[in-house]
């Protein structure tokens, strides 16, 4: 069940217990027990909302940063990362395989604050050898999710 | 012109789903139930690979019996489910759905006057299709306390001497029945005994929700008498393809690819090219949408425990069959009001068969948010039923 309930709220968190329970065949108790512990084992890490912020008027500038590091001896690259993280505007940051090391992603009001963070903090730190900077111009599809998608059914109304 | 028509043609009865589509298209903004293909589109790689061959230019005919690659990659995915063995040569035919399959191989197997045993609730094409095959159909009315199963002595009772094809129509469309090891076992003896031939549609086969789908080609004996029918309609949500596919003894395959021949010529290129990938890469896609349809088969199940409406659990296809016996009207009444009054469209079960009357098809062929909707809708409606048969 465990891989199946992870499954459908990693798609809808808003789904209530009991209906979880229901279409997946087990006691509400049942759910209630296994996202306690889903919870507890930091398997479940939060409950996010899938938001389309270009349909509001808030502006948001998205960009992903490609950057080379020199790694450090006996920690790697976590110790980098985790100065990277730590900063509140960085999104996410992941360790890649291939021309660069990590990627970060940053969402900020403006193309400035972004440059900003680039030029004073990112560039500046000691173990980075160099960054190469993207701006995301529209996403169409997040999370797993086609963001623009239509949900017109075009099927016939009745077939046999 | 003042000559009459084909006579068997003239006799047939339109589908009584055909009436009620003509109803419901009366009706605007009127949400359905009544769907009895998936909601989900075509997995990528299929449409991708589709795609790639017009590209290509794979655009003229395949051999009638299909692409050989795709025979050969059905005789393994009957294999894998099955674990039966079709060769790919001469015991494979890759046809327009399942549809041109069951056509085709009641044409190949009657003769005039030779019986067809049908069991409904059933899909609407056998009746007609035996008809025009020259042959006479012969009804069995499953019953809602044994869940619509096919039971021996209700076999029994429909064979004579006459009997040519037993029409094996499970995991069943309307009903969502299945048939269990046991029950096939419990009805092969009189399929011998009698010398019948079976045309298995199992065109259901991978949305079973209890144990996986067993096969009557798979019990002893029963190969080299069994039409199995197949495709990719529903389990890789390809109906627009127009893809399905035969296996059987090659001396009843050789006989259905000259009917193919000569009628069809040969299956979508296009789709076949397609299809090959949806055999070799889409068990998972299948898997994905299996559990989907669970959850909402177990939705609807839960739903009509809580307004007590009486409804036996089906573990294949993808609709529920409740009983609306308790309301005193008649299938069509039932949907036709609740259309007109809830705006929910709802196929009556007679339009399946006699033996459908007192139950409503519902297909689960939907989002659970839109089932959410028409249940509410559902409640709200039987309350007022109850209510007005309470005053009364």
């Amino acid at each position: 069940m465990r891989e199946e309930l992870l499954q459908i709220i990693e798609k809808n968190s808003k789904i209530a217990p009991n209906e979880l329970a229901v279409i997946l065949g087990v006691r509400e108790e049942d759910i209630l027990n296994e996202l306690a512990a889903l919870e507890k084992e930091g398997i479940i890490c939060g409950y996010h909302t899938l938001i389309d912020w270009e349909k509001t008027s808030l502006e948001k500038v998205n960009a992903l940063i490609e950057v080379r590091v020199t790694p450090q001896r006996g920690q790697g690259f976590d110790r980098i990362a985790e100065r990277i993280y730590n900063y509140p505007e960085v999104r996410a940051v992941y360790l890649i395989s291939g021309g660069y090391d990590l990627l970060v992603t940053l969402e900020e009001k403006s193309l400035k604050e972004i440059s900003n963070f680039v030029t004073d903090k990112l560039s500046t730190l000691e173990s980075v050898l160099s960054t190469a900077t993207h701006f995301i111009l529209k996403k169409y599809k997040d999370h797993g999710t086609i963001l623009d998608k239509k949900h017109n059914d075009e099927r016939e109304i009745i077939t046999p | 012109m003042t000559k009459p028509l084909n006579k068997n043609v003239l006799n047939i009865k339109p589908s009584g789903i055909r009436k009620f589509f003509d109803i419901v298209s009366e009706i605007k903004g009127a949400i359905s139930l009544g769907v009895g293909e998936p909601d989900f589109d075509t997995p990528w790689h299929i449409r991708d690979e589709g795609i790639y061959a017009l590209e290509k230019g794979r655009t003229f005919y395949t051999s009638n019996s299909g692409l050989k690659t795709l025979r050969e990659e059905i005789s393994k995915k009957v294999n894998r489910m099955r674990r039966v063995e079709y060769n790919p040569q001469n015991e494979i035919l890759v046809t327009v759905g399942g549809s041109e399959a069951i056509d085709i191989g009641l044409r190949a197997l009657v003769s005039n006057g030779d019986e067809v045993i049908i069991p409904e609730p059933s899909y609407v094409s056998y009746y007609p299709c035996t008809v025009l095959a020259g042959a006479k159909p012969v009804i069995i009315n499953l019953k809602g306390e044994n869940e619509f199963r096919l039971k021996p002595d209700e076999l029994l009772n429909a064979v004579t001497d006459k009997t040519k094809v037993l029409i094996l129509p499970f995991p069943n469309n309307p009903t969502g029945a299945i048939m269990e090891r046991e029950d096939l076992e419990a009805i092969r003896k009189i399929i011998i005994d009698n010398d019948l031939y079976v045309i298995s549609d199992e065109i259901y086969s991978e949305l079973t929700y209890k144990e996986k789908h067993v096969s009557i080609v798979s019990l002893e004996g029963m190969k080299e008498r069994t039409v199995l029918i197949d495709g990719f309609s529903k389990a890789y949500a390809m109906t627009g393809w127009r893809l399905g596919y035969a296996c059987a003894p090659k001396e009843i395959i050789s006989q259905m690819t000259k009917i193919h021949q000569f009628a069809i010529m040969c299956a979508p290129t296009t789709s076949q090219y397609a299809a090959i990938s949806a055999l070799r890469n889409g068990d998972s896609d299948i898997l994905e949408m299996k559990k989907s349809y669970n959850m909402r088969r177990r939705f609807l199940i839960n739903a009509f425990k809580k307004m007590n409406l009486e409804c036996f659990e089906p573990y294949g296809a993808f609709y529920v069959f409740p009983s609306i016996k308790e309301f005193n009207m008649t299938s069509e009444e039932f949907a036709t009001r609740f259309l007109e009054e809830e705006k929910v469209a709802a196929i009556p079960g007679n339009a399946f068969g006699e033996s459908g009357e007192g139950y409503l098809r519902i297909s689960y062929a939907y989002s659970i948010e839109n089932l959410k909707i028409a249940i509410e809708r559902l409640e709200r409606f039987i309350t007022k039923l109850r209510k007005e048969q309470n005053k009364s």
